[in-house]
């Protein structure tokens, strides 16, 4: 179908592309759905010109941890609404999670979630699981699935407890070049918590988790890709300490990646049950909606301000590789009940790069450094070699962003179906105005 | 007015003078008790339910009295009984019973926050009677009423609080009350019962054997230890949990020679506390139970009579 794409120029924008390590005023030529040539001033006939005016233009953000929950939780949020959000927050790429209803650990639910994903406006690429079931009993058939569509392994939330399964996951996933994208969580040592084991927890008397549970493990993930000399991406640092295994790792040599969401970026755990935390919010929040909050609830949990500095500080080093948003759709009834019994998880696909511009804005990182992280990187780690930058012959996947749009985050006016996000009413600043996926709008504010 | 709320869902926030507030006006109703005809009519046609989805006697016990001997109506509604059994939320429940228009809600649940979430969705006033490990702010205040009978609340009166802190909501409403008045409050507990951290948190001292944490009390508070729910991994047995953390006489003698002995309730007799030191002459148990009506009535009437 981009054959028949009318060609276009995109002219005076500012083009901010890590891939190409530039940061300027650009006019980028778009052919067959593919950038043809990007260059100042460029005098080339197009079938249309946007001129953007100073706008931004950033390669499109690849999310390499979103829950589509098609097929078996369509109430939550299907392919096509995920993909909606996605486009509507500047991802032209999704890498779906495993743990839908049947799990994606075979070819057919591959193959169903790519067949749903045509009619998407984004590029959905299916994660598939590690072990048949996410019971981490029994290794995938992971030719079948890499042949299928799959584009890396994970039994995300279930973790693999079983080190041996674990093991041979990693080798076997290498002989296909797919990572390995671990959700690290010592499951006895989580039990039944709900919150980070600190000041909320020891105050309120809610169950907590501490963050050994997840640094325990991220060590056992680190030490087997070391030993077995393979890569493996650790999901959603959240404290301090898993920090320092990433760092010390890396400096040995170790092929690990990491990523980060916004929300451990942006908030800790004050922000379950602090009345007073409520800073950036804006005024037509409503404080009874603030203690409590079920949509603070996520796995890993929000942590203390000190890991939040910390988490900061490696993604502004480069130790963490990715900003990534862990979407985790809920229906908005399963969120309002008590602490305890609210599933875990909140959505993020629609304000990520609003808040990854504030980082920008506070300095913790440079736009192209922000595109790196959103983009570049997210795309070496899955492997994908036509997207994350905007060189000449790479899919035409990008964004127009306005850099001083401010905006409140208003959960009604998501495209996603689930409202479960920790910044409703926050006051943010840049908006996605139109994104791109191979040539063609599918996005326009 | 020292108190002006629409709910008591914890001692946490309240002010010294909100609490001083309470413990007078719980003062006053003391003496009801002791009429022949035990009821005044400050909350005639006010309806007050009992929302409680944990089992509980006295606490619902408590406040129903509290709430007869004010002349309100008062309704008990507990979880085996209620549509929760059929899988019904709580929001749905709370809806169905706003539609009622109760004037207060006292509510007990097994969850932090369940009190706050209803506090939050209906216009009636709630009180929080237990959630979780979080708050049961009638039983720290009942606990204060009582040591005031004994001591003075303030600066340099030292309460010892020993059990199982972590999964306290008592210990928790006790040390936040406590606290606020100036008072030196010590815990102790087993260390997998302690949250970490709870000494800089808290504001209280963290004692690792009862012995220090006696020394010279004003005020030994003893904890129940949960039996129903003994989590092998927390202690490794009753008997030891008795030998190193029970309040016996020897130990009870580290105290102030005028110290005082509480028990929330219900006790384990032999565990946490020896029947010797229960039903000696230094416990006021039973006066905490008897004030905790008048403690109730004083909530009930503070929360409900501001309207009329």
């Amino acid at each position: 179908m981009s054959k028949n794409n009318p060609s276009l120029l995109l002219k005076n924008g500012r083009l901010i592309d890590a891939g190409q390590n530039l940061d300027g005023k650009f006019d980028i030529f778009i052919v067959d759905g593919k950038v043809n040539e990007v260059a100042t001033g460029l005098d080339v006939v197009a079938d249309q010109v946007i001129d953007l005016g100073g706008l931004w233009v950033l390669p499109g953000a690849i999310d390499l941890h979103v829950h589509l929950r098609e097929p078996g939780y369509e109430y939550k949020e299907t392919i096509l609404s995920g993909a909606q959000a996605a486009v509507a927050g500047g991802f032209t790429s999704i890498a779906c999670m495993a743990n839908t209803n049947p799990v994606n650990d075979n070819a057919a639910v591959t193959r169903f979630i790519l067949e749903q994903a045509r009619t998407a406006p984004a590029k959905v690429l299916p994660i598939a699981a590690i072990s048949q079931g996410m019971q981490g009993e029994a290794l995938v058939e992971m030719g079948d699935l890499v042949e299928a569509g799959a584009v890396a392994f994970s039994d995300d939330g279930k973790t693999v407890p079983n080190s041996k399964l674990l093991r041979h996951a990693l080798e076997y996933a290498s002989l296909f070049k797919k990572p390995l994208l671990c959700h690290c969580q010592d499951n006895a040592l989580f039990a039944d918590g709900v919150i980070h084991e600190g000041v909320i927890s020891a105050s309120h008397g809610l169950a907590g988790i501490p963050s050994l549970a997840e640094e325990i493990d991220i060590a056992r993930t680190i030490m087997l890709a070391e030993y077995l000399r393979v890569p493996v991406h650790i999901c959603h640092l959240s404290s301090r300490g898993g920090v320092e295994l990433v760092r010390a790792a890396k400096a040995r040599g170790v092929r690990v990646t990491a990523e980060a969401t916004p929300h451990h970026l942006f908030l800790d755990e004050r922000a379950v049950a602090d009345l007073e935390y409520r800073e950036p919010l804006d005024e037509t929040a409503k404080p009874s909606m603030l203690c409590y909050n079920t949509n603070t609830k996520m796995s890993p949990p929000l942590r203390s301000a000190e890991d939040v500095a910390a988490l900061r500080q490696a993604l502004s080093e480069g130790l963490i590789d990715v900003i990534a948003t862990d979407h985790a759709p809920h229906e908005a009834t399963e969120k309002a009940v008590e602490y305890d019994l609210a599933p875990f998880g909140v959505v993020g696909l629609e304000t990520a790069l609003a808040l990854a511009l504030r980082l920008v804005e506070e300095g913790d990182l440079t736009p192209l450094q922000m595109v790196a992280r959103m983009s570049l990187r997210p795309a070496a780690i899955l492997g994908l070699n036509s997207c994350g930058s905007l060189a000449p012959d790479m899919a035409a996947d990008l964004m127009i962003v306005d850099p001083e749009r401010e905006w409140v985050v208003d959960p009604q006016k998501f495209h996603s179906k689930a409202r479960n996000t920790p910044f409703a009413g926050w006051r943010l600043k840049g908006r996605v105005v139109k994104t791109f996926v191979d040539g063609r709008v599918v996005f326009s504010i | 007015m020292g108190f002006r709320r629409k709910d008591l869902l914890g001692t946490r926030d309240l002010s010294a003078v909100e609490i001083r507030t309470l413990l007078e006006s719980a003062e006053s109703f003391k003496e009801i008790a002791e009429r022949p005809l035990k009821k005044v009519p400050a909350l005639r046609g006010k309806t007050v339910v009992n929302l409680f989805f944990e089992p509980s006697t006295r606490t619902r016990t408590s406040f129903e009295i509290a709430a007869k001997r004010l002349s309100a109506d008062a309704v008990n509604m507990s979880a085996s009984t209620s549509s929760v059994v059929k899988g019904e939320s709580l929001v749905d429940t709370v809806d169905n019973l706003q539609a009622m228009a109760p004037d207060i809600i006292v509510v007990r649940h097994k969850f932090v926050g369940a009190a706050h979430l209803i506090a939050g969705r209906i216009g009636a006033s709630v009180v929080n009677a237990g959630d979780g490990a979080n708050e049961h702010p009638t039983q720290a205040l009942l606990d204060l009423l009582t040591i005031s009978e004994h001591k003075k609340l303030e600066p340099g009166l030292i309460v010892a609080i020993i059990g199982d802190i972590a999964h306290s909501r008592v210990a928790r409403s006790n040390i936040w009350a406590l606290t606020t008045l100036g008072v030196t409050v010590r815990v102790c507990a087993p260390p997998t019962m302690l949250p970490r951290g709870l000494e800089e948190i808290a504001g209280v001292k963290v004692c690792s054997r009862p012995e220090e944490a006696l020394e010279g009390a004003d005020v030994a508070m003893m904890l129940r230890i949960q039996l129903e729910r003994q989590d092998r991994l927390l202690f490794p047995s009753v008997r030891d949990y008795a030998r190193i953390f029970g309040l016996n006489r020897q130990r009870l003698e580290i105290a102030h020679p005028d110290a005082i002995v509480m028990h929330p309730g219900p006790m384990n007799r032999g565990v946490e506390i020896t029947s010797e030191v229960a039903d000696g002459k230094r416990a006021v148990i039973l006066n905490q139970v008897s004030n905790g009506v008048a403690l109730r009535m004083a909530v009930l009437f503070l929360l409900g009579g501001q309207g009329s």
